[in-house]
């Protein structure tokens, strides 16, 4: 049975692209939630619009997915977190943007909003009124628990938020992270901007995955104007989505180990991923890529002197990874840091629809270059390598193997990049489409969702990071670990602030 | 790990030539640097960076700093992680409504004298992002700015033209005798 059929619907919107958009009443949307709850369906995103709300729902079995809306006229909606708790930072964040009520949600404190912005609920047409006070954390009790605030600034060079711990001496009894720090407005930017403005804003949510946003924001785009898009433009893109995927892994390995005071494979890794972004800035003027994918195709064809500079790092990459892992392997003091820490338990992350390394790590296979998938990973062969321990250590591996089918697919990539045009024309298709995309980002699926006018600006656009179902993981993974272990457990998740802030 | 050390200690340094400092920021910073600062420090710079809100892709560059290739420590550019310790307050982003307090802090947490330097094209003026209710703009519209980095972001070696350039600068009005400033 379909996705459509299990939920009872109105009527399917034509122009949302490629999977289908149905319209539901609020019999429907409860259908949604139990079937969420059940464990029936994985959630994809959940995100507001100033009169209606949206779930993109995964069928894991078949690999369906569809997204159900249901209209807020009047300023609420049956909250989802009531009964599946992935949704509730999600159901807390459409309040602030939108400030549409979820009816029944246990918990309705602010998410984004700090009371810092210069109007509330942004999105929302008339003045709303702003809750004011203390944000209260949640309450731990018992005899010798102290409390440890850290951030919003942290002692190394990263993205900005906060972590409260109630500790019992050193072991973990909750940790509560309060985030919103980095958030800039984006998807309200984006509102009225053209698709190229549009595009660089994507390209901006989060800027080690740069590549992962211009792809599935340009996708979505093309998936709502029907535009084709040459093949060696697909094979380009796959080329940087796999340099940056590359790269960062390069940089997490070494980062991870830094984080249990093992500086040299930091300061290894360190260099190779040094070469990866001087193979990128040479294959496609900009070190990280940005802006280098486009609604349409890619801006600027691979460089002359890109595919031997790329075959160079390829061999200086398995010279020299193959040592590093084995010393990563090898080296005792160093497992008896990653080995057991922060696990991540398999129901926990199939719940959540955890994906990248944090899912891999602890049995959940996702892979969205797999499925849905996309071009030109059809025509390619590579593995998805899945765990079962959930541990820092596992989460290490499934790096370690991507790196390796990162280097697979490169070499293939750069075989078969066929010769042709780089880029398909946009045509203005003078009615409103709607279109979206899954796409696989270093540290999980990134999911876009537009609504164009009829002239190609965006009405609406909302994009959703892996981080946002792999942040509430960290908070369970870290209970019973030492206050120590933060640092190791939260690198091996590398969650993004930025993508999640937005 | 005896034969990756010993190879790292047989093939040299991978660690490059310092670029030349940028001449735009030496302009700049001209105005911004007054004397007796200039006295008290030398070729010695504690840097602590806050994050106002960036996209986390000047974060990497500034992190690549620290790689053996652009071997940031050479210099005697140190990137600490207390403000009490710092004597440079390197800001990106486009400083975020809800970032504004505690970048306010960190600032007001480093001992005079102090530069700040707003790196990438967010921290300028708000960038991309410019206009956005969630927005401040530039660092410059909360705390005092001596020098600003171009880029989305800057590339490390723009970032360490940039940094030698403010250490010439500080290092030029003859300092040097009254030892670390830290």
């Amino acid at each position: 049975m379909s996705l459509l059929d299990k939920i009872p619907h109105r009527g399917a919107s034509k122009a949302h692209r490629p999977w289908p958009r149905a319209n539901v009443g609020e019999e429907g949307w409860l259908k949604a939630i139990d079937l969420l709850a059940a464990g029936d369906v994985t959630m994809l995103g959940f995100w507001g619009e100033p009169a209606a709300v949206h779930l993109a729902l995964l069928s894991e079995d078949s690999g369906e997915i569809a997204v159900f809306s249901l209209d807020c006229g009047a300023g609420q909606f049956p909250s989802v977190s009531r009964r599946h708790p992935p949704a509730l930072r999600l159901e807390r964040t459409i309040r602030d943007l939108f400030g549409l009520e979820a009816v029944g949600a246990t918990d309705t404190r602010p998410w984004l909003d700090h009371g810092a912005w210069s109007r509330p609920a942004p999105f929302r047409r008339q003045a709303a009124a702003r809750e004011t006070g203390p944000y209260r954390f949640l309450a731990s009790e018992g005899d010798g628990l102290h409390q440890v605030a850290v951030g919003p600034i942290h002692a190394g060079i990263i993205e900005p938020g906060h972590f409260r711990f109630s500790a019992n001496g050193e072991y973990v009894v909750r940790l509560e992270q309060r985030f919103g720090y980095a958030h800039k407005g984006v998807e309200s930017l984006m509102s009225g901007a053209s698709l190229d403005d549009a595009a660089r804003l994507a390209s901006r949510t989060s800027g080690d995955s740069t590549v992962a946003y211009a792809l599935a924001f340009a996708r979505a785009a093309e998936a709502a104007l029907q535009i084709d898009v040459p093949v060696r433009a697909h094979y380009l893109r796959a080329l940087m989505a796999e340099l940056e995927r590359l790269a960062n892994h390069l940089g997490d390995i070494g980062a991870i180990c830094n984080d249990a005071s093992f500086a040299l494979m930091h300061a290894q890794t360190g260099i190779l991923r040094e070469l990866c972004l001087r193979a990128a800035d040479v294959s496609f003027g900009h070190r990280l890529m940005m802006d280098a994918i486009v609604p349409g195709g890619v801006a600027r064809d691979i460089a002359r002197a890109g595919p031997p500079r790329l075959r160079g790092l390829l061999a200086e990459i398995r010279k020299v990874f193959p040592r590093l892992v084995e010393l990563y392997d090898n080296t005792a003091s160093l497992q008896d840091r990653t080995v057991t820490s922060g696990i991540v338990r398999a129901e926990y992350a199939r719940q959540f629809g955890a994906g990248g390394y944090v899912g891999r790590a602890c049995g959940r296979a996702f892979d969205a270059r797999r499925s849905p998938g996309y071009e030109p990973y059809q025509d390619l062969s590579f593995d998805v390598p899945v765990l079962e321990a959930g541990d820092v250590n596992a989460r290490v591996w499934i790096r370690i193997r991507e790196v390796e089918q990162s280097l697979s697919l490169i070499d293939q990539i750069l075989d078969r990049l066929p010769e042709g045009e780089i880029r398909t024309p946009v045509q203005v298709r003078g009615h409103v489409s709607e279109g979206m995309a899954l796409i696989e980002a270093f540290r999980g699926d990134v999911l876009a969702w537009l609504r164009l006018d009829g002239e190609n600006r965006i009405e609406r656009c909302h994009l959703r990071d892996a981080s946002w179902f792999q942040w509430p993981l960290l908070e369970a993974a870290i209970k019973d670990n030492i206050v120590a272990d933060f640092p190791l457990c939260n690198k091996s998740f590398n969650c993004s602030y930025s993508g999640a802030d937005l | 790990m005896r034969k990756t050390l010993l190879e790292s200690i047989a093939r040299g340094p991978l660690t490059e030539p310092p670029p030349a400092p940028d001449e735009a920021a030496l302009a700049e910073l001209a105005g911004n640097i007054e004397k007796a600062a200039q006295a008290r420090l030398g070729r010695s710079l504690a840097i602590r960076v806050v994050d106002a809100g960036s996209c986390n892709g000047c974060e990497l560059e500034i992190n690549a700093l620290a790689n053996a290739f652009y071997d940031l420590e050479r210099f005697g550019l140190r990137l600490v992680a207390s403000p009490r310790h710092a004597d440079v307050l390197m800001v990106t982003g486009p400083v975020t409504g809800n970032m504004r307090e505690a970048l306010l802090r960190a600032y007001n947490a480093i001992p005079d004298p102090k530069w700040v330097v707003a790196v990438g094209a967010c921290a300028a003026d708000g960038g991309l992002f410019k206009g956005s209710y969630a927005c401040v703009g530039g660092v410059s519209d909360v705390v005092p700015v001596d020098l600003h980095i171009p880029g989305c972001p800057p590339s490390p070696t723009t970032l360490l033209k940039g940094l030698l350039a403010l250490l010439q600068h500080v290092g030029n009005a003859g300092r040097g005798q009254q030892g670390p400033s830290s």
